[in-house]
C-alpha cells in the first residue's frame, strides 16, 4: 500500500508517463488548485500594481492591504443573480463559459514546471496547447451567438477574428522554436519537456539562440499571446468605452467569474508556452555557465530568498500600519502572513526540500514576470482600434514569423552541416 | 420619447420584416447613459458596418433653462448660476458674464482686480484641460494619465478653495472687480504649483505622445478644415488645431490680457493628434501668463464703485472670451430693471458640438468616441 | 477713478425716470434717447466734485463705407446702424435681412456666424428680434444684425451661408416659436419633440411645464 502510494515519488518521470493515475489525479488537483490560487492572487495583483502605477493605492480596507479582496470579489459573484436573457439559446449560454474554463484548464495539463512536475508530458505537448487554446475561440463565439443580441454577437465575432488572426503568429513562433531543439540532437521535438531538456543541452536559451532570431521570434509569441489573451492594447472586444460591448455582456455572476477565470488562466498558459520555448522552462539562470556544487547550492536558495523577503516586506508593513484598535485584525493577519512565509521560507532552505521545488520556483518567477508585463501592458497603452489590430496580425507578425522560421531553417541547416563539412575535410 | 428624426430608430421601419441581418446598415445608439459621451449625451449612429454613414446629436437631457431663469433674477443674483454651465471651468464663465455686465454698465474694473481675474482664469483654463486630458486617453483606452492629471489638478482646486471656498463651481468674481483679495500666500502657493505642474505637462507628453499606438488612433482621425471650423463657427482649439491662429485674448483683448506675453500655438493638419498637441502647449503658455500675473500684481482696490442694486442703462452687449472650450459669448440685453432682459449664452461646446457630424462621417465607429472626447464637451454648457 | 463711481451712483438714481420711459429697445433707434441723456445727466449730478464723471455709455450713429451703401441701396430698410460700448449694430427690415447677411458674408467677408439668437419684446407688433453676430477674421472685427419678425412669420435662414447656423436656428425655435424658411432640419433641440410651448418667450412663466408632457412621460403629476 505504502509501496503503491509513495512508490512514484522515486521515479524521474511525470505521473502520466510513468501510468500512474493515483499521482496524475492529485496533480491535476493540485495544478487547478495552483492555478486557481494564481488567478486569485493574479486579480489581487493587477488591482494593486495598477493602482500603484495610477499613483493611488488600490483596494486596502479587505484584508491587511486588500489581500482578501480576490476573496470578498468571488463571493459577491457567486452571490449575485443569475440572470439568463429570456430569448437567448439557454443550453448554449450555459455551457460556453463552461467550455472557456473547461479549455483553459485543459491547456495546464503538459505545462511543465520541472523536471518531473508536469501532469504529463506529450509528445506532442506544444501541438496540444496550441490546440486546446485554439478552443476557446469556439466558446467565445458561442457565448456571443447565444446571448441574442447584436452587440454581443458582434462583439464576440471581433473577439474571434482576432483571436485567429494572432494564432497563425503565434503557431509559426512556435514553429520557430521548434526547429531550434534539433539543433544538437538532429532530431527534433514537440515534448515541452524535451524542449526544455534541449535549451540546457544546447547551453543557452532559445530566446538568445542564432540572436536575433530566437528573440524576434520570442517578441512575436510575447505580442501574438496579448492579442490571444484579449489583453490590452488588444482589448478592444472587451472595452467599456467602445460601442459594441463584448460577448460577456449578458453574463452576470457565477457565469462571469468563469470567463474571468479562463482568461487569467488562459493568460498564465500561454506565458508558460512563451517560458518553457524561450526561456528555458524551468532551468536556473546559467545552468551551464555557472554549474558545479556550489552554483547549484546558491541558485537553490532562490526560493527561500524570495520568500523571507516577501515575508521580511509583510513584517515592515505590520510595522508601518497603523496601531489602532481597528485596524488590529489586519495587522494581526498580516503578521500571520509574514510568520507562515518565514517559516516556509526557512523550510525552502533544508535541502531536500529546496531540491524539489527549485524548478517549480524558477518557473514560476518566469511565468510571474510575464503576468507583471500583462499588467504593465494594460496600465500604459491605449486601445488599438480594431482595423488597426487585424493590420497588425496579418500585416506585421505573420510575414514576420514567416521570415523568422525561414531564417531559423536556413541558418539552422547551415549550423547542422557545418560539422559535417568540417569533417569531411 | 418619441423621436421624429431623420434617421430611423430600427431597422423595422426601414424595411419590415427584416433582421438587423439583412441589411447593410445598423442604427444603433449611444448614450444618454455611456461611459464615454462626458455626460448626457446620446449620439444615434448609422453604421454600415464598422464605417459610419451618419450621426445625429439628441440634446437636451440637461437642459435647465438657465436662460429663462437669467429674465428672473437680479444681476448679481444671476452670477452663480453662470459657474453651473461650464461646470468644469467655472471661473470663466464668472469672467464673461461679469465682464459683459460691467461693459453695460461703463465700470473699469481695477487692474489688481483684473490681474487675479488672469491668474484665477488661467489656473481654471489648466484644469480644464486637464480634466480633457484625462477623460480623452481614458476613452482612448490609456487608464494611467487621468490620474496623474487629476492628482495635479487637486493642487489648482485648493488654490481656488483657499481663494473663494469652492473647489469647482467657484462664484469667484463680482459685477465690478473681486470679492475677495489674494489670501496671505497666494502668491507663494500659485507660484509653486505653477512650478510642479510645468514637468508634470511634460510627463502626460511621455506616456502619450511619442506612443505609437496613440498617435495611430488621433492622427488623421476626426480631421476638420480651417475653413470649415470658420463655416460651422467651431472656435477655440478647435480652431487652433486647423491652423487658424485665433484667440480671443489676442484678437479682443480683455481683462488686461494685453498685459502680458504669450503665444497661440496652432496645429496643421486639424486632426485628434494636432488638437491635442495645441491644448498641452496652451497648459504651458497658461502657466507663462500666471507666472507674468503673480509677479506683476499690482496694488489697488479691488472692486470698482458700483451701487447695491445695479441697474445697467438700456442697450445691450455681446461680450466674448476666451474659454478652455472655445469662444464663450454673453449676449446680455438690459432694459434698465433690476434682472436682464435677456441673457443669451453662446457655448463653445454646443457650437463645437455641431460639427460632429461632419467630423465623423466615414471613419469608424471606434473614432466617434475619440472625436467627442477631443471636442471637449462639457453637457452642462451645450444644454444650459 | 474713486469719485467718478459715486457719480455714477448719483446719476444711475436720477436717469432712473429717463431709462423707465424707454424700456428695452424700441422699434428703431435705441440709442437717440440715451444720446439725448448724457449730455444732461452730469450737468445735473452735484456740481461740487472735482474730477468729471465717467461718460455714460450711449449709442453712437455708424456712419462708415458699408452703412452708406446699403442706406443707399435700401432706404428705409436699413432701420439704424450705431455704435452702442463700442459695439457696431445695424438693425435692418425683416424683408431684407437675408440680402444684407448675403451682402456682409459674400462681400465684407464676415465668414464666421458667431451667434445667432433671438429677443422677445411681446408689446411690440413685432416681437421677435432676431440677432446675428458675424465676425470678420480678416478685418477682426464683428457686427451684429437685428432684424424684428411678427408672430407667424418666417426669418430667413443663414444656413447656407454658415452652415453653422443650423443648431442655432434650431434653437430659437425651440426657445421661441420662430420658424425659419429654407432650414433643412427645424425641429427642437434642447426641449424633447413632443413639448408644446415655447419657454423664453415673455409670457411664458417661468415655473410654467408642459403638464401634459410629463404626465405623459414621467408618469407624475407636475409639481409646479
Amino acid at each position: 500500500m505504502k509501496q503503491a502510494l509513495f512508490g512514484y515519488l522515486q521515479s524521474k518521470v511525470t505521473p502520466g508517463e510513468a501510468g500512474d493515475m493515483l499521482w496524475a489525479t492529485i496533480y491535476v488537483l493540485l495544478v487547478f488548485a495552483g492555478v486557481a490560487l494564481a488567478v486569485l492572487f493574479m486579480n489581487w495583483f493587477e488591482r494593486k500594481v495598477m493602482a500603484h502605477m495610477q499613483v493611488r493605492m488600490g483596494p486596502m480596507r479587505v484584508g491587511p492591504h486588500g489581500l482578501l479582496q480576490p476573496i470578498a470579489d468571488a463571493l459577491k459573484l457567486l452571490l449575485k443573480e443569475d440572470v439568463m436573457p429570456e430569448k437567448s439559446d439557454k443550453l448554449v449560454f450555459w455551457f460556453a463559459p463552461v467550455a472557456v474554463c473547461m479549455t483553459a484548464f485543459t491547456a495546464m495539463l503538459v505545462v511543465p514546471f520541472g523536471r518531473a512536475h508536469a501532469i504529463t508530458d506529450m509528445n506532442i505537448g506544444v501541438v496540444f496547447m496550441l490546440g486546446v487554446s485554439s478552443l476557446s475561440v469556439l466558446s467565445i463565439m458561442m457565448a456571443g451567438w447565444s446571448s441574442n443580441s447584436h452587440y454581443p454577437l458582434l462583439g464576440g465575432l471581433r473577439a474571434g477574428a482576432q483571436m485567429v488572426s494572432y494564432e497563425i503568429a503565434m503557431g509559426l513562433a512556435v514553429v520557430s522554436a521548434v526547429m531550434l531543439t534539433s539543433m544538437s540532437t538532429g532530431t527534433g521535438s514537440l515534448s515541452m519537456m524535451e524542449i526544455v531538456n534541449q535549451q540546457f543541452q544546447q547551453g543557452r536559451w532559445f530566446a538568445f539562440s542564432f540572436f536575433p532570431l530566437g528573440f524576434i521570434g520570442f517578441v512575436v509569441f510575447a505580442i501574438a499571446m496579448v492579442a490571444e489573451t484579449n489583453r490590452a492594447p488588444f482589448d478592444l472586444p472587451e472595452a467599456e468605452s467602445e460601442l459594441v460591448a463584448g460577448y460577456m455582456t449578458e453574463y452576470s455572476g457565477f457565469r462571469w467569474s468563469l470567463f474571468f477565470l479562463s482568461e487569467y488562466t488562459a493568460m498564465i498558459a500561454v506565458s508558460s508556452i512563451a517560458v518553457t520555448l524561450w526561456l528555458g522552462g524551468w532551468l536556473r539562470p546559467f545552468p551551464n555557465l555557472l554549474s558545479g556544487h556550489r552554483w547549484d547550492l546558491a541558485f537553490s536558495w532562490g526560493p527561500a530568498f524570495v520568500a523571507l523577503a516577501t515575508a521580511a516586506l509583510c513584517f515592515f508593513y505590520v510595522i508601518k500600519m497603523s496601531s489602532i484598535r481597528a485596524m488590529r485584525l489586519n495587522r494581526l493577519g498580516l503578521a500571520a502572513l509574514a510568520a507562515v512565509l518565514g517559516a516556509l521560507g526557512l523550510l525552502m532552505l533544508l535541502p531536500p526540500v529546496a531540491s524539489r521545488i527549485q524548478d517549480i520556483f524558477w518557473f514560476s518567477i518566469k511565468v510571474a514576470g510575464f503576468m507583471y508585463l500583462y499588467v504593465w501592458y494594460r496600465t500604459t497603452f491605449p486601445r488599438y482600434r480594431f482595423d488597426q489590430l487585424m493590420k497588425i496580425g496579418w500585416k506585421v507578425l505573420l510575414p514576420v514569423s514567416l521570415g523568422v522560421v525561414v531564417l531559423t531553417a536556413l541558418v539552422g541547416v547551415r549550423h547542422e552541416l557545418l560539422p559535417l563539412v568540417w569533417r569531411v575535410r | 420619447m418619441t423621436q421624429n428624426n431623420k434617421f430611423y430608430e430600427s431597422v423595422e421601419e426601414v424595411a419590415p420584416g427584416r433582421t438587423f441581418l439583412d441589411s447593410s446598415e445598423l442604427v444603433i445608439n449611444m448614450g444618454p447613459q455611456h461611459p464615454s459621451t462626458h455626460g448626457v449625451l446620446r449620439v444615434i449612429l448609422k453604421l454600415d458596418g464598422e464605417k459610419v454613414l451618419g450621426l445625429d446629436c439628441v440634446i437636451g437631457y440637461l437642459h435647465r433653462g438657465v436662460e429663462k431663469i437669467a429674465e428672473n433674477r437680479t444681476w448679481a443674483q444671476f452670477n452663480p448660476y453662470v459657474d453651473r454651465l461650464d461646470y468644469v471651468a467655472a471661473v470663466s464663465n464668472g469672467l464673461g458674464y461679469c465682464l459683459a455686465v460691467e461693459k453695460l454698465l461703463a465700470v473699469e474694473v481695477p487692474k489688481r482686480a483684473q490681474y487675479l481675474r488672469v491668474i484665477l482664469t488661467e489656473l481654471n483654463r489648466l484644469a480644464s484641460h486637464q480634466v480633457w486630458l484625462g477623460t480623452h486617453v481614458l476613452d482612448i483606452g490609456a487608464v494611467t494619465p487621468l490620474f496623474y492629471a487629476f492628482r495635479d489638478r487637486e493642487l489648482i482646486l485648493e488654490v481656488f478653495e483657499k481663494y473663494c471656498g469652492a473647489r469647482l463651481t467657484t462664484h469667484a468674481f463680482r459685477i465690478g472687480g473681486c470679492r475677495w483679495d489674494a489670501y496671505e500666500g497666494f502668491a507663494e502657493e500659485v507660484r509653486k504649483t505653477c512650478d510642479f505642474i510645468v514637468p508634470k505637462i511634460a510627463e502626460y507628453g511621455e506616456l502619450i505622445t511619442g506612443n505609437r499606438i496613440w498617435v495611430e488612433r488621433t492622427k488623421g482621425v476626426g480631421v476638420l478644415s480651417g475653413d470649415d471650423c470658420k463655416a460651422l463657427g467651431v472656435t477655440g482649439p478647435m480652431l487652433r488645431g486647423a491652423g487658424v491662429r485665433w484667440d480671443v485674448r489676442k484678437a479682443q483683448p480683455y481683462s488686461s490680457y494685453d498685459d502680458f506675453e504669450f503665444d497661440i500655438p496652432i496645429g496643421a493638419a486639424g486632426d485628434t493628434f494636432d488638437r491635442y498637441m495645441v491644448r498641452l502647449e496652451e497648459m504651458r503658455q497658461s502657466i507663462r501668463i500666471i507666472r507674468q500675473a503673480v509677479d506683476g500684481l499690482p496694488e489697488g482696490p479691488l472692486m470698482a464703485k458700483v451701487p447695491k442694486m445695479l441697474k445697467p442703462p438700456a442697450g445691450e452687449v455681446y461680450q466674448n472670451i476666451e474659454a478652455p472650450k472655445g469662444e464663450l459669448g454673453y449676449y446680455v440685453v438690459s432694459d434698465g430693471g433690476p434682472q436682464p432682459y435677456r441673457v443669451r449664452v453662446r457655448p463653445p461646446s454646443f457650437i463645437n458640438l455641431q460639427a460632429l457630424e461632419k467630423m465623423v462621417k466615414g471613419q469608424l465607429v471606434a473614432d466617434v468616441v475619440a472625436v467627442i472626447g477631443t471636442l471637449d464637451i462639457v453637457l452642462g454648457e451645450v444644454d444650459r | 477713478m474713486a469719485d467718478a463711481p459715486e457719480e455714477k451712483k448719483l446719476e444711475q438714481t436720477e436717469t432712473k425716470p429717463e431709462t423707465s420711459s424707454a424700456p428695452g429697445a424700441p422699434e428703431a433707434a435705441s440709442a437717440a434717447p440715451a444720446t439725448a441723456l448724457a449730455p444732461a445727466a452730469p450737468a445735473a449730478a452735484a456740481p461740487a466734485l472735482p474730477t468729471p464723471p465717467a461718460p455714460k455709455p450711449a449709442a453712437k450713429p455708424w456712419e462708415c463705407e458699408l452703412t452708406q451703401r446699403l442706406k443707399h441701396v435700401y432706404g428705409s430698410g436699413l432701420r439704424d446702424a450705431a455704435e452702442y460700448v463700442g459695439q457696431k449694430y445695424i438693425a435692418v427690415d425683416g424683408s431684407i435681412a437675408h440680402e444684407v447677411l448675403r451682402i456682409l458674408h459674400d462681400d465684407e467677408g464676415y465668414d464666421m456666424l458667431s451667434d445667432l439668437t433671438c429677443v422677445h419684446w411681446p408689446k411690440d407688433e413685432r416681437p421677435f428680434e432676431v440677432v446675428w453676430i458675424l465676425y470678420c477674421f480678416a478685418k477682426n472685427t464683428y457686427v451684429r444684425v437685428k432684424a424684428r419678425y411678427a408672430e407667424g412669420e418666417e426669418a430667413p435662414t443663414a444656413t447656407n451661408l454658415w452652415p453653422g447656423a443650423n443648431w442655432m436656428e434650431r434653437e430659437v425655435f425651440d426657445m421661441f416659436g420662430l420658424r425659419f424658411a429654407g432650414h433643412p432640419d427645424l425641429r427642437r433641440i434642447l426641449l424633447p419633440e413632443d413639448w408644446q410651448g415655447h419657454p423664453l418667450r415673455k409670457d411664458y412663466d417661468i415655473r410654467q411645464q408642459d403638464n401634459e408632457w410629463v404626465r405623459k412621460n414621467l408618469g407624475i403629476e407636475s409639481g409646479q
